[in-house]
């Protein structure tokens, strides 16, 4: 029995259409879900559906085998995970906002705000610049907007929410895709199927990077 | 900080009560056993270090570290593994000891944690190391005595995944030049982060077929077979040195009846950086960390002014356990002896009969029991010794 750490939201759609393509009999209960946990005994699966964030560590800890993880989550909780295969779907990336006026010198004690205080306090760090974070959990935009701080560090994918905010990016940070992730024992111990399906989905993943 | 409440312990640090105490001390019984049986000699080392000497060597990140002043100033660690304890010694007071040296511990080590619950930050790890032997036997003799401590504690299955950390830097060097560059891949290894890995490749400026080499490099998982395999990428004498010590230990391993629980992993890059030749792990089906591991370790001793080859390995006890199952139910326990001051003597008489012929026997005052029948329901056995006369009844 593998046991697979799916995230909820965003990136779930198209994880499932992925393991579809690389074969993988999923039942049509996937589509339309609250279950946290959907069994799928003829393929010798189970899927456990967790927040995004919360993937990396189902999987160290070895409550799950393998997982499906972004990899702002992977950067930001730094798990003890082997992160096998860049799935290449919810592609997106990281970057620095803030409002449309904003400039480094009026900042005299700059404030960042975002989901990933790890993450935006390293890339800072490396930047040579001493920052002060402020976490939020979610509208991360309305920060500078109500003034709690003056940048912003989130995901961006089409920069619609940005826009409709009034928020300019002013950094490109590094960009994002989801991993296939796999706990380092369940690597030895499940490796036949483990491998499998890693492969299974590399074909997938090097199908879809050819122009269609 | 909020005031603490008086029940709290510091992060990481837990209790052992006795249902589970009486299960790890069967789980050291059962190694202790068998190591000593291969002949290791049980050391003891302080639990406190100094953190230029064993701090520094034993390779653990310096914020994982407890650290505390002595009175001179000098930065003292409680001792965070046992391998660079034991290797000091090696180097000072057993120099002169006869080789190779066979010792074995059974020592609590600390690692702080800086973020959440789940892992402890002081566990008992349970290993040997053997000293000046160069031979890949040497290498194998530690493979198959953590194999057979595993079998010895009740793990039924396991497996065991072994690599060679030469075979790896020299792969990498051999392709990438520079022991910089190298390490930078190494780093993506020990990280686990084979996308970043693979990336980076694509990014070098290097031939297809030496890009081809580094992603093979990341396939070499499986049975002995893998070895020709890894034959075929490495040219360099280094590599090929690695994989016929692999090759030897393979061989050693499979006569020994092991061929079902070893695997070959060339891509295993252990946490601790002092290890420079095989190395391997072990794992439970169904527990999500590594029980322990070990491996040759041909450079630590020379930090200590002593340049010897050594090689071990260690078990965590928590993990052996944990993977032993849940703990049994709370023991019955074995007999009471419940009397009146008055016939103390009697009682006692009982209890050392008792005690003599093998039994476990609490005694005790009868007044000091607020509920006699909660009391007595844990005990297998009950003799009343009470009033003025009569014998003793149950």
């Amino acid at each position: 029995m593998l046991t697979v750490a799916m995230p909820k939201g965003r990136i779930f759609e198209e994880a499932v259409e992925l393991l579809r393509q690389a074969g993988y009999d999923l039942p049509p209960e996937f589509d339309d879900s609250r279950k946290l946990i959907i069994e799928v005994p003829q393929s010798g699966m189970r899927f456990i559906l967790a927040k995004p964030m919360d993937v990396p560590t189902y999987v160290e800890h070895g409550v799950a085998d393998v997982g499906v993880a972004g990899k702002d989550v992977m950067i930001e909780e730094e798990r003890d995970v082997y992160e096998v295969l860049d799935l290449k779907i919810s592609s997106c990336y990281m970057a620095v906002a803030a409002l449309a006026d904003y400039t480094p010198q009026k900042d005299v004690n700059p404030k960042i705000a975002s989901k990933y205080p790890k993450l935006t306090s390293d890339y800072f760090r490396e930047q040579g610049e001493q920052v002060e974070i402020i976490k939020l959990n979610g509208s991360i935009e309305l920060a500078p907007i109500v003034g709690l701080a003056d940048r912003i560090v989130d995901i961006v994918s089409t920069g619609q929410t940005l826009k409709e905010n009034g928020l300019v990016e002013i950094e490109t940070m590094i960009p994002i895709t989801s991993r296939f992730i796999v706990n380092p024992v369940s690597y030895r111990t499940k490796a036949k199927q483990i491998d499998e399906m890693v492969d299974r989905l590399a074909e997938v993943v090097s199908q879809g990077g050819e122009p269609s | 900080m909020t005031k603490l409440f008086m029940f709290e312990k510091p992060q990481g640090m837990r209790d052992t009560l006795p249902e589970l105490y009486q299960l790890k001390a069967e789980v050291k019984q059962a190694v202790s056993k068998e190591v000593q049986q291969w002949g290791y000699e049980a050391v003891e080392t302080p639990t406190v270090e100094f953190n230029e000497t064993v701090g520094a060597a034993s390779a653990i990140l310096d914020q994982q570290l407890f650290k505390l002043l002595d009175q001179q100033g000098n930065t003292l660690v409680l001792r965070p593994d046992m391998t660079a304890p034991i290797a000091r010694i090696a180097a000072s007071t057993m120099k002169e000891a006869e080789r190779p040296l066979r010792l074995t511990y059974d020592a609590p080590v600390f690692r702080a944690q800086q973020y959440e619950g789940g892992r402890p930050a002081e566990f008992e790890q349970i290993g040997v190391e053997l000293i000046g032997d160069t031979s890949s036997s040497a290498d194998a003799e530690v493979v198959t005595l953590m194999a057979a401590s595993l079998t010895r504690a009740g793990i039924s299955s396991y497996q065991i995944a072994v690599g060679h950390v030469g075979f790896v830097n020299a792969l990498l060097e051999e392709i990438l030049g520079t022991e910089a560059r190298a390490s930078e891949f190494r780093r993506y290894l020990y990280e686990k982060n084979y996308v970043g890995f693979r990336h980076a490749v694509d990014q070098l400026p290097l031939s297809s077929l030496d890009k081809r080499r580094l992603h093979q490099l990341l396939r070499l998982k499986g049975d002995t077979s893998i070895l020709d395999e890894a034959e075929k990428l490495t040219e360099s004498q280094a590599g090929k040195e690695a994989l016929s010590q692999l090759r030897s230990l393979m061989r050693v391993l499979e006569e020994d009846g092991l061929a079902e629980q070893v695997m070959v992993d060339l891509n295993l890059v252990m946490h601790m950086s002092y290890y420079t030749g095989t190395v391997f792990e072990a794992y439970s089906n169904g527990l999500g960390y590594p029980l322990g591991g070990g491996g040759r370790y041909d450079q630590l001793l020379e930090r200590f002014h002593d340049a010897e080859p050594a090689t071990g390995f260690g078990l965590r006890v928590d993990r052996l356990t944990e993977a032993l199952g849940k703990v049994k139910k709370r023991p019955v326990k074995d007999t009471a002896v419940i009397f009146s001051s008055e016939r103390r003597r009697g009682a006692l008489k009982e209890a050392a009969d008792k005690r003599s012929s093998g039994h476990a026997v609490v005694m005790q005052d009868i007044t000091g029991i607020s509920d006699v029948d909660a009391f007595t329901a844990q005990f297998n056995d009950v003799i009343y010794f009470i009033g003025a006369d009569g014998k003793g009844g149950r």
